[in-house]
């Protein structure tokens, strides 16, 4: 089909620039395809434009397959409609400032983001962080992974055809929103995470119910498993679906669980630790199918390695402060912002100023977020904003992969490698 | 200020002084990461060199950033890990801000190709060699970088006019 053709056909209204220059590199993907396949007598071929606004692409990301018949020749991925620049904003904020909007980055595991920046930013400033509130951060890291994998298993089920088990997942997860609603103060968006430490310390009452969540969730998870691992239909619809070789995957620079499916075992929390992640034991599930099912399998067991290390940070949580001590790098308490002077000014520069990272100084710091290395780049100019901060996200990433998988594969099964990939947009577009 | 490499990272950099002797500028150190600068000519060369003999066969990511200065406005990074050594380093490069242009890594990691994509949709560094150089966030239409720092935070330049933000004195 030429591009004149589609263009015509189309009749793009808003940006017609970005429009035809879409369609000219879906013409130009695998020319030498193209050039063979020119003709077609029998009117098999058509462009199908999925998205941006499809519920089953998990929010505004747009595909431009090439069919032939009911197979996918070809496939473009045009994202960016939920980009809102956050890179800049960064630019323009103090550190402390920036936190909430790293909440509606990836806004299935905000805890994650949180500590991402704070993680980060502490390097740059070396700020020493109190032994308890690492422990409370990998709690709250471990739960905001439950989380997001619990929204993908819903969604990806959902989305192979099985509507009730949305349901369940998502009682699992009100759960842990009433858990971060009695750790932070939110259900969704918590911002719990301090540069220095954390807001507030756990209630009693919060490790009552995280402790009660530990103990009740794993029979869920067994539960699901006996649901869906022999399911003839499930397996049927995942097994050698978008399968990412083993030789690829690197090539392809996936991410998280999508690689560790294709056969690496590339994990931040074991490669390079950060809190006190060298201190609790556990696995990184890997497999070697790259197909669907493969990253079933490992964000499975993803979620009982999580569990795994909530009960060990929950056994080994010592006691103390969870905010270092020191004002000119971390909020002072209330108690002292309302009863002294002192507290009061230096809470007054935080929230003006900021923390100053020496002038010059760079960092990347890395956390392994539910979908995949989640990367601060921050370059300080020693005022209280960054100079540039570079965020890496694994949703990008593995929307890259996309492009790559979905050649070949059927066009019914679009949606299920979508759901297996599990990309929030909020992230990819930044 | 003295570098206190790691073992891994030592041999790493004295293999890509030796082979690259006029290409090396100089590895400095930041918070415990490690950035070794290179000549912008000579990168297509340097990471084969380093995917192929040092393992860096992973690409974190591309990105760049401005310095705002009259020389050498633009600043790429490159961030590699080694999977075998578990290690992490980063490649620099410097560019002029007329005509800032770069080979492409997509021959040497395909997964070059949309961070390249971005850096060159937000500062406007052209790629040669890219198969498919597209802006990535904003609209093919758009005609600003936006993350160049001379771009406004609010409102785009001979766009629609912002709403008044001082009070009505009436």
């Amino acid at each position: 089909m030429k591009n004149q053709n589609i263009l015509d056909k189309v009749k793009p209204k808003f940006f017609k620039e970005h429009q035809e220059s879409i369609y000219q590199a879906l013409e130009d993907k695998h020319t030498t395809i193209e050039s063979i396949e020119d003709e077609d007598p029998l009117n098999t071929k058509m462009i199908l434009n999925m998205g941006p606004q499809h519920p089953a692409t998990h929010g505004v990301l747009r595909l431009i397959l090439q069919l032939n018949g009911e197979v996918i020749e070809k496939t473009k991925v045009d994202i960016g409609y939920l980009h809102r620049g956050v890179e800049k904003i960064a630019e323009n904020k103090t550190y402390q400032e920036f936190m909430p909007y790293t909440d509606r980055m990836d806004y299935l595991s905000p805890y994650s983001n949180n500590v991402a920046l704070c993680t980060a930013v502490e390097k740059i400033a070396n700020v020493e962080v109190p032994e308890r509130a690492h422990y409370i951060r990998m709690i709250g890291c471990e739960l905001a992974r439950i989380s997001s994998h619990l929204l993908w298993l819903g969604t990806m089920v959902m989305d192979a055809g099985a509507i009730s088990f949305f349901i369940w997942t998502f009682r699992e997860r009100e759960k842990l929103y009433d858990i971060f609603d009695n750790l932070g103060g939110h259900r969704f968006t918590i911002s719990h995470s301090r540069i220095g430490g954390v807001a507030n310390d756990m209630t009693d009452d919060c490790i009552g119910m995280i402790k009660e969540f530990v103990n009740t969730f794993p029979q869920e998870l067994k539960d699901w498993h006996g649901l869906l691992d022999r399911n003839r239909i499930f397996i049927d619809r995942n097994e050698d679906v978008g399968v990412l070789h083993t030789e690829d995957a690197l090539e392809l620079g996936a991410a998280g669980p999508t690689l560790r499916a294709s056969g690496y075992a590339y994990d931040i929390r074991k490669m390079e630790p950060y809190a006190r992640y060298d201190e609790v034991d556990f696995e990184v599930p890997t497999r070697l199918e790259g197909d669907n099912l493969a990253r079933y399998y490992v964000r499975m067991e993803e979620m009982h390695e999580s569990i795994r290390i909530i009960r060990q940070c929950l056994d080994k949580l010592p006691k103390g402060p969870v905010r270092t001590d020191n004002a000119k790098q971390a909020y002072p308490s209330k108690d002292e912002v309302y009863y002294s002077m002192e507290g009061m000014i230096h809470d007054f520069m935080m929230t003006d100023t900021g923390i100053c990272p020496p002038e010059g100084a760079e960092c990347y710091h890395a956390v392994e977020g539910p979908k995949g290395e989640l990367g601060y780049y921050i370059k300080s100019d020693g005022t209280g904003h960054p100079w540039r901060m570079k965020i890496k996200t694994g949703s990008f990433a593995n929307l890259q992969i996309l492009e790559n998988i979905l050649d070949g594969e059927m066009v019914a099964d679009t949606v299920v490698i979508i759901g297996g990939l599990d990309p929030v947009m909020g992230e990819a577009d930044k | 200020m003295a570098l206190e490499l790691s073992e891994k990272h030592k041999q790493v950099i004295d293999k890509l002084s030796d082979n690259f002797p006029d290409k090396y500028i100089e590895t400095y150190q930041s918070s415990g990461d490690t950035f070794v600068r290179v000549e912008a000519d000579a990168i297509v060369e340097i990471c084969s060199f380093l995917k192929n003999e040092c393992h860096f066969t992973y690409l974190g990511d591309v990105f760049a950033a401005d310095r705002f200065t009259s020389r050498q406005r633009f600043e790429v990074f490159y961030n590699l890990v080694s999977l075998k050594d578990q290690i992490r380093i980063f490649i620099k490069v410097l560019l002029e801000e007329n005509d800032p242009v770069i080979q492409s890594v997509t021959s040497v990691w395909k997964s070059a190709n949309w961070s390249e994509r971005e850096v060159y949709d937000m500062f406007g560094i052209q790629f040669t060699g890219h198969s498919d150089l597209r802006r990535i966030f904003m609209p093919q239409d758009f005609d600003y970088y936006p993350m160049r720092k001379e771009f406004p935070l609010l409102g785009i330049p001979g766009s629609i006019e912002l709403p008044n933000t001082t009070p009505d004195t009436e």
